[in-house]
């Protein structure tokens, strides 16, 4: 038995048998990140002593039988959900020593689901980029090639997920920051309708568009997380207030005859052939297996790189005007006044794709250039989920690939940011639409790259994902296949 | 105002209110709204904009803004939005301020003064109602080279009220400020403090030849932290105005700082016009909806108003429309009154204009004395219900009620009591007052001599002397009606 490729429903049953505790399953996992971590740099911080305690009132509760879903299970979390009493930091030197005196609430049900947290992974400063490299604490590395990127913004969860040194992972998707580094990574990553789960001490890069979603192995694993953490908060004014449906039901749900779109403006200039060809052998196998696959247009595409790169950065500029020095997080040395306070702390305590969205975001909304931009990109943001609501009134998802390429290399886009947004261009719009999107691994290239396809659905549909990424991977055995 | 401007010249006067609502909580977290706590002690994550916390808008505040805008006979938005107003500075956590921006919650509301200008009443209109976040405080004192920050005023809920520039003189801007916070004080929203800053107003300033339409360019004033400091600032305004315009210069729009201590006031230019607040709709909050159910349903809640109360006042007691205003200047001071007027009829002598007068009168003028609030009376209302009842009764005349009044001011206590303890009872026994009468004419037989020749003026020199004897404590209705019988059986 390969424990650092067991699913959680695998490991769980083995927890309530006592065939493994939750403390030797831990230890598994600690051992193995001391083992492979400092190659991968999936972790910043591994919470040895927490996860140890956790494991073993874990197996007490076992011991008596009263077990939650996730109780004993051991994973790891994105360096932004805030965890009271351990360093959150959002992998940037401005927080590196933070240590908040609160719990955000995805942290707080998976615990209290019984889950086991085995540390908190690595990710882009704030969750600006797309390849890992931004982190304070230095770039992931892919574990199918450790020249590569994981991709980014989660690339930690994805490489703690991909290498097995954890059994799951959560992440946070803005503009593909779960789908991206999931599709590089050979995993299955969900971002689930926003509003679906809490924002509630999940430290902010763009408030409209974050997002918290699993990322694991298989489709069955992240329907089990996304039980747990998915409901409507009173922490969080934005969270949905709407019934959580049972996601392991739509598991058991047949995909016969389900109507799946495959917008054009997906498979134009700039996809690589390999994820062509792998996502077109990935709609073969949706037919074979009783969906209709229709072919239809989404106009507005083209425009939600731009649009996304006003709004983000307009959120993430006011959302990151609290690093000040003042109350908490890196301050300057000595500072002459407070506008030298002000100025150094942040010249030294943020990165270089930091800095320049917080230019960006405070360029588009200054007076003057407000309505050209910010307003106009609210338009267009607009315009761009009236697609996705009559696309998906005519097909119950939408079929693309995840991203346009497989992972590149550490430091190939580093001096050219705008190569570097696009390979966001297929998940972007799902987070301007507040939609629900799957990646789903679906094929290797030549360089034994995974590739992943991206299945969109109708806000709060997460369960029409789940029943059609359940019936591929049935199918299929792409995310059986392992790096290490 | 030292010299009354020039008659060509019109100012023209919008205010802005800060009212701080009173929450029990603050408008954004559960942290309790109150005031004179230990610095940094109301605070919580939320109030301290720590990572990836978020607002939860307080619907207790939503209430009240309600409340406030139905009072000011307002159009109430059913959708509103709240922005994020972005500017850096130590007392503001999250590096903006969240405010209702392009979509208040109140707009197009007015409120009717009785201008001291015009003696006309006129309708003030009022532009708008917005619920936005009070910052905290910074404190430079204490330590060199550096500053405190105190964030427990953080997050407190305020409402700012915005005038149309309808008033046109320091006299009408102080009569709408008075106003105003009545309302706010009657609908216990705002406790309407102007000196410990609960209800702050900045004053817009213009002024224009008169008969002209066109807008003067403004400026606005701070830190006015009294209807006098405001009034005050307003006067010192225009008269800078016309001088400049006078003069041939140019005003300049700008934020001018009130100094009260010096009478004047100096620019803040370079400070706050700087500013792009970058304003854009609050991420974390969606839009408010509020449903014409709720607003009923507020509407049931609300408190009879001082235009209403004034109204019923004057009906109800007959009394004069000044008296009534004076009297629902405050739901205290309205209350107060009416039970002064329900005792005394309880204890069958109704008389609510004199009841009226000796509240706005007697107690309104020995509590200003002392600089003390009705809500701080030493009488109770029973207490001086007593008194009036016991005028009424002929127990005592004006005179000595006015010295049990004060003796109840001073020491408190029952006024029948001290009445018997100080033999200050009114002598209503009439073979008492005549056995006075007789002793007083046979003293004074020349002026006795004088009324029977028909000089009826010595009456009341009799009158006196009658009373002079008696210490006063004669019924002077008695008096009168037994005087005039003795005279005439000496005739
Ligand atoms: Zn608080």
């Amino acid at each position: 038995m390969e424990l650092s490729r067991l699913s959680l429903a695998h490991a769980a049953d083995l927890l309530r048998k006592r065939s493994l505790s939750s403390v030797e399953l831990t230890r598994f996992f600690l051992t193995r990140i001391e083992q492979k971590n400092p190659e991968l740099n999936a972790y910043i911080t591994v919470d040895e002593e927490g996860a140890l305690a956790a494991a073993q009132a874990a197996d007490a509760r076992l011991a008596r039988g009263d077990g939650t879903p996730l109780t004993g299970l051991p994973l790891a979390v994105k360096d932004l959900f805030c965890t009271h009493g351990l360093r959150t930091t959002c992998a940037s030197k401005m927080l590196h020593t933070f240590c908040p005196p609160y719990e955000s609430t995805v942290t707080r049900r998976l615990k209290e689901a019984g889950a086991v947290l085995l540390g908190k992974t690595n990710m882009d400063e704030f969750a600006m980029g797309s390849s890992n490299e931004t982190s304070f604490f230095g770039p992931a590395r892919n574990p199918w090639n450790p020249a590569r990127t994981p991709g980014g913004s989660s690339g930690g969860s994805a490489v703690a997920v991909a290498a097995g040194l954890c059994l799951a992972a959560i992440g946070t998707d803005t503009g593909g920051s779960i789908r991206q580094p999931a599709a590089m990574t050979g995993i299955t990553g969900l971002k689930p309708t926003y509003g679906r789960i809490s924002r509630f001490g999940m430290i902010a890069f763009a408030s409209s568009l974050d997002q918290a979603g699993p990322m694991t192995r298989s489709v069955a694993d992240a329907a089990l997380l996304l039980q747990s953490m998915a409901g409507h908060d009173p922490l969080d004014s934005t969270s949905i207030d709407a019934v959580v449906p049972s996601y392991a039901e739509a598991l058991t749900a047949h995909v016969q005859g389900l109507r799946i779109g495959i917008p054009a403006e997906y498979f134009a200039e700039g996809l690589t052939d390999a994820v062509r060809d792998a996502v077109e052998r990935a709609i073969t196998t949706f037919r074979a297996l009783g969906a209709q696959c229709i072919p239809l247009s989404l106009p507005s595409t083209p425009y939600a790189i731009p649009t996304y790169y006003v709004i983000a950065p307009a959120e993430a500029s006011s959302n990151l005007a609290r690093y000040d020095g003042v109350r908490f997080g890196y301050r300057c040395e000595n500072p002459k006044d407070l506008q030298d306070m002000y100025a150094r702390s942040r010249a030294e305590g943020f990165g270089a794709e930091v800095k320049r969205r917080i230019m960006l975001g405070t360029y588009v909304l200054s007076s003057g250039y407000y309505d050209a931009y910010y307003r106009k990109a609210q338009k267009v943001r607009r315009l761009i989920a009236d697609d996705f609501q009559t696309a998906l009134a005519q097909v119950d998802l939408l079929l693309t690939p995840t991203t346009p390429e497989t992972a590149f290399l550490i430091g190939e886009k580093n001096n050219d940011p705008v190569r570097m947004y696009l390979s966001d261009i297929f998940t972007i719009n799902v987070n301007l639409a507040g939609l629900p999107a799957i990646s789903l691994p679906c094929g290797f290239d030549a360089n034994s790259l995974p590739i992943g396809l991206q299945l969109i659905g109708r806000p709060l549909q997460e369960s029409t994902l789940l029943t059609a990424g359940q019936a591929f991977q049935q199918a299929t055995d792409w995310h059986l296949r392992s790096p290490v | 105002m030292k010299h009354p401007p020039p008659s060509r010249y019109e100012s023209v006067i919008g205010l802005e209110v800060h009212a701080q609502m009173r929450t029990r909580s603050k408008i954004f977290c559960g942290c309790p709204n109150q005031f004179g706590a230990v610095a940094n002690s109301q605070i919580c994550p939320v109030c301290a904009a720590f990572p990836g916390v978020l607002p939860v808008l307080n619907r207790e505040a939503v209430n009240m803004a309600i409340k406030t805008g139905l009072a000011i006979h307002g159009q109430l938005r059913l959708f509103s939005e709240f922005s994020r107003k972005n500017y850096f500075y130590p007392d503001l956590p999250a590096g903006y301020q969240i405010s209702q921006y392009e979509l208040p919650i109140v707009e197009q509301g007015h409120l009717m003064i009785d201008s001291p200008t015009d003696k006309t009443s006129k309708r003030i209109g009022i532009t708008r109602i917005h619920m936005e976040v009070d910052a905290g405080k910074s404190l430079h004192e204490g330590i060199l080279g550096a500053s405190w920050v105190d964030l427990n005023r953080t997050g407190t809920p305020l409402m700012e009220i915005v005038s149309e520039p309808d008033l046109r003189s320091s006299a009408e801007a102080g009569e709408y400020l008075k106003k105003l916070r009545a309302i706010v004080r009657y609908l216990e929203v705002c406790d309407g403090n102007m000196e410990e800053g609960s209800f702050r107003c900045d004053a817009n300033v213009s002024v224009r030849l008169r008969g002209t339409t066109t807008l003067g360019t403004r400026c606005e004033l701070k830190n006015l932290n009294s209807i006098r400091n405001v009034m005050r600032a307003i006067d010192y305004e225009v008269e800078r105005q016309i001088e400049l315009v006078e003069h041939g210069e140019q005003v300049v729009q700008e934020s001018r700082l009130w100094n009260a201590d010096l009478n004047s006031s100096r620019s803040m230019r370079g400070k706050e016009d700087a500013h792009d607040y970058r304003y854009f709709p609050e991420p974390d909050l969606p839009p408010l909806r509020i449903t014409p159910e709720r607003i009923e349903a507020v509407a049931q809640t609300m408190p009879e108003l001082p235009e209403a109360k004034s109204v019923r006042f004057q009906t109800q007691y007959q009394l004069s429309a000044y008296d009534a205003g004076v009297l629902t200047s405050s739901r205290e001071l309205a209350d107060y009154f009416e039970a002064v007027a329900q005792h005394t009829a309880d204890l069958g002598h109704p008389n609510p204009k004199a009841a009226a007068n000796w509240v706005t009168v007697e107690l309104c003028g020995r509590l200003n004395r002392d600089n003390r609030e009705i809500q701080h009376t030493p009488i109770p209302a029973h207490r001086l219900g007593q008194l009036l009842a016991m005028i009424q009764r002929g127990t005592l005349s004006g005179k000595m009620a006015k010295e049990i009044f004060e003796i109840l001011f001073t020491d408190g206590g029952d006024p029948e009591q001290i009445v018997r303890q100080q033999g200050l009872q009114q002598v209503t026994d009439q073979d008492a007052i005549v056995q006075v009468i007789e002793q007083v004419l046979d003293a004074h037989p020349e002026d006795v001599g004088l009324y029977l020749a028909g000089k009826t003026k010595v009456f009341g020199f009799l009158v006196g002397q009658i009373m002079k004897a008696s210490q006063g404590k004669a019924n002077p209705a008695l008096v009168n009606q037994l005087l005039q019988s003795q005279l005439l059986k000496r005739g």
